[in-house]
């Protein structure tokens, strides 16, 4: 940094210590969240306004007195401007107002609270499939590039992108619980007789079924989940595994790699330690991606494994007209899929020198 | 016949006309020894045509107008000889209503692939075409569509426009167009300062003409293969949208929405949401097979790379 020497020196010392090159990142990052936040909630708002039912009427009823009517339409703030209602609408989702679902009659942040976890699980659980077995296959396919296992990666990936997830996870259920019975039936976490007794700490299944020390209820809680993670991963493997193919085509093709053989390392080493070392960096970024597709995957998934999370929430806030409902859910997982979405950016940023 | 092959692959072509000939030929070969390719291009084929003579080919309407005792006797029927994928609880006929469904699918396809890559396109040229100010306000503004979770926001949109075909088809447009803008961004960006475009600035070409006549037919060869690779994407978003209710309406033979009919089911009439699923992934799989394949063709710097 250099001393200021002209007038409005301040500025610039000021702008300089902010954008130092270390800052940078970080700068966008938190200025890319606030802009693509506001940006979610102007839509959910006027998503919100498109709707062709009157928002006095679902609070007070068709019923009500034309006074109480004038009354709440003013009390709702809907006489003012469409700029200062959308200010009032900002500061009550960033107070975590998110209003009350007209289908549980509870407020919606409340909802969210009970349903999110258990997407949460599902898509995290997909992803540690997603990262254990899509890795080693896109290493696979890279050191046998344009051989039988490579095209077999890929033909199996693109079988990935073609299959409708619903429709795979009906034909896993026709398949693994019907004719096989190797898994749970298709209707929530947990079987009845366990679903009550669970203390709820984290809302998470497995890790409550840990926390409380009862095995038989997490094998009842994994037999539940076993099938719909895997066939939500089926998504990220495939992704994945081309996506480390192609990372590690470019590694492989460095003259350190010439470099380590010359010098007699062994090939293990060079793929698996060397290359792979530096395939890493850009493989975080699209592990993140895969996460935050996959949170919005479950939404599908849920549905058909009636599981209780914030995509069956939505759903069904959909088919009652919640509309509440149907917005916060959204926004928060607008709002995941947005943090993650940046933190990738962030953290390629941040672990790759060159993208300083 | 070796008259014209050698006269396609001249070295030194004496017009435009045979050298671009030529290049087509050559891409042509590329493609048809490509089996993959050929196979997505047979499929996407007999999807027109199924599409086109959807009328003449299904044996029967896509409703049977059953009632009564009649529909009681003839619905729920295993895949017969009469009925080859059996027949849903209203007694209609599962094949002719997929081979109906087929119309459906092109038109969303259609309709999407005709709006979002041109927005997307149009924007992404002028931004990078002219930089500055302009470039960092429709960046901005991609990036914020970009960063948004595509189905969940078709998904709140269908339900703010109400349940139906055209809700899901601008659902899902509006939420497709930022791919296509980072592209045409791109692209634009590496031949902005190329010296054949400065040549048709000196010659006194204006923005729109260098922009329409110099820039966008660079761009379109990569974007036609994004196109054909999302075609994939769009057919599952829309399936999607139609499974949970907010597409085509019953009794229109959406694809997506016939699985959603056959869930409750599935246990015990399988074939209800097996064929209609069956539908939609050979139709994905046709699309992406074809788009592999037309990149490698046009797109040869990543062919076979990723």
């Amino acid at each position: 940094m250099t001393t200021p020497t002209t007038k409005g020196g301040f500025l610039a010392v000021f702008f300089s210590t902010f954008y130092s090159k270390r800052a940078k990142p970080l700068i966008h990052f938190l200025s890319m969240l606030i802009m693509t936040f506001i940006g979610l909630l102007m839509l959910t708002f006027v998503i919100g306004r498109m709707m062709p039912t009157d928002p006095v009427i679902a609070v007070i009823g068709d019923k009500a007195p034309e006074e109480l009517y004038e009354k709440t339409y003013k009390e709702m703030g809907l006489d003012k401007p469409i700029v200062v209602q959308f200010v009032y609408y900002l500061g009550g989702v960033l107070q975590g107002d998110l209003g009350t679902s007209v289908r549980t009659a509870n407020l919606v942040t409340e909802d969210i609270l009970n349903y999110f976890p258990a997407t949460l699980e599902l898509a995290t659980l997909a992803t540690i499939f997603g990262v254990l077995l899509g890795v080693p296959i896109g290493v696979l396919a890279a050191v046998k590039q344009n051989k039988w296992p490579d095209y077999l990666v890929r033909f199996f990936g693109l079988i990935g992108h073609s299959a409708p997830i619903f429709w795979l996870a009906m034909m896993g259920i026709v398949l693994f619980y019907q004719h096989l019975d190797w898994v749970a039936a298709p209707e929530g976490r947990l079987s009845v007789m366990y679903e009550y007794t669970l203390p709820k700490v984290t809302n998470m299944v497995l890790i409550d079924t840990m926390l409380a020390g009862d095995w038989d209820a997490f094998k009842d809680a994994f037999a539940h989940i076993i099938l719909p993670a895997s066939l939500l991963s089926y998504y990220s493997i495939a992704y994945l595994s081309r996506m480390t193919r192609s990372f590690m085509l470019d590694q492989l093709k460095q003259e350190y790699v010439i470099t380590a053989r010359v010098k007699g390392v062994s090939e293990t080493a060079i793929i698996w330690r060397h290359a792979l070392g530096n395939a890493w960096v850009p493989l975080i970024t699209v592990i993140a991606l895969t996460y935050a597709t996959l949170l919005e995957g479950s939404v599908l998934t849920e549905i058909v494994f009636s599981w209780p999370g914030l995509g069956r929430y939505i759903t069904d806030g959909l088919l009652a007209a919640d509309m509440n409902a149907v917005l916060g859910g959204t926004i928060v997982v607008g709002l995941v899929f947005i943090l993650l979405n940046l933190t990738s950016d962030l953290l390629y940023k941040v672990f790759d020198p060159r993208a300083r | 016949m070796t008259e014209l092959k050698s006269w396609l692959l001249a070295e030194n072509p004496d017009s435009r006309a045979q050298a671009s000939l030529g290049r087509a030929y050559l891409g042509w070969r590329r493609f048809f020894c490509n089996p993959l390719a050929m196979i997505g291009f047979v499929i996407v084929t007999a999807l027109l045509l199924m599409a086109i003579f959807a009328p003449y080919i299904a044996p029967e309407g896509i409703t049977s107008g059953l009632t009564g005792a009649e529909l009681k006797e003839h619905r729920f029927q295993p895949p017969s000889a009469e009925h080859w994928f059996g027949t849903d609880g209203q007694a209609n006929d599962i094949f002719s209503r997929i081979v109906m469904g087929s119309r459906i699918t092109l038109i969303i396809v259609g309709i999407v692939i005709f709006t979002a890559p041109i927005l997307g396109f149009i924007i992404g040229t002028v931004s990078g075409y002219f930089g500055g100010w302009i470039d960092v306000v429709l960046m901005r503004i991609t990036d914020v569509f970009l960063a948004f979770p595509k189905l969940v926001l078709a998904l709140a949109l269908a339900a703010a426009l109400g349940r139906g075909l055209e809700s899901a088809i601008f659902a899902i447009a509006i939420t497709s167009w930022p791919a296509y803008a980072r592209l045409a961004r791109a692209e634009t960006l590496t031949i902005r300062k190329t010296d054949y475009l400065a040549a048709a600035r000196l010659q006194g070409a204006g923005h729109w003409r260098l922009i329409s006549g110099h820039i966008m037919p660079l761009c379109l060869s990569s974007l036609i293969v994004r196109v054909t690779l999302d075609m994939a994407g769009i057919i599952l978003t829309a399936a999607g949208l139609g499974f949970l209710g907010l597409g085509a309406q019953p009794p229109t033979p959406e694809w997506g929405a016939m699985i959603a009919e056959g869930r409750d089911y599935i246990l015990s009439y399988w074939w209800l949401a097996t064929f209609p699923g069956l539908a939609i992934f050979v139709v994905a799989l046709g699309f992406n097979f074809l788009g592999d394949g037309l990149r490698d063709v046009l797109d040869p710097k990543s062919g076979g790379q990723h």
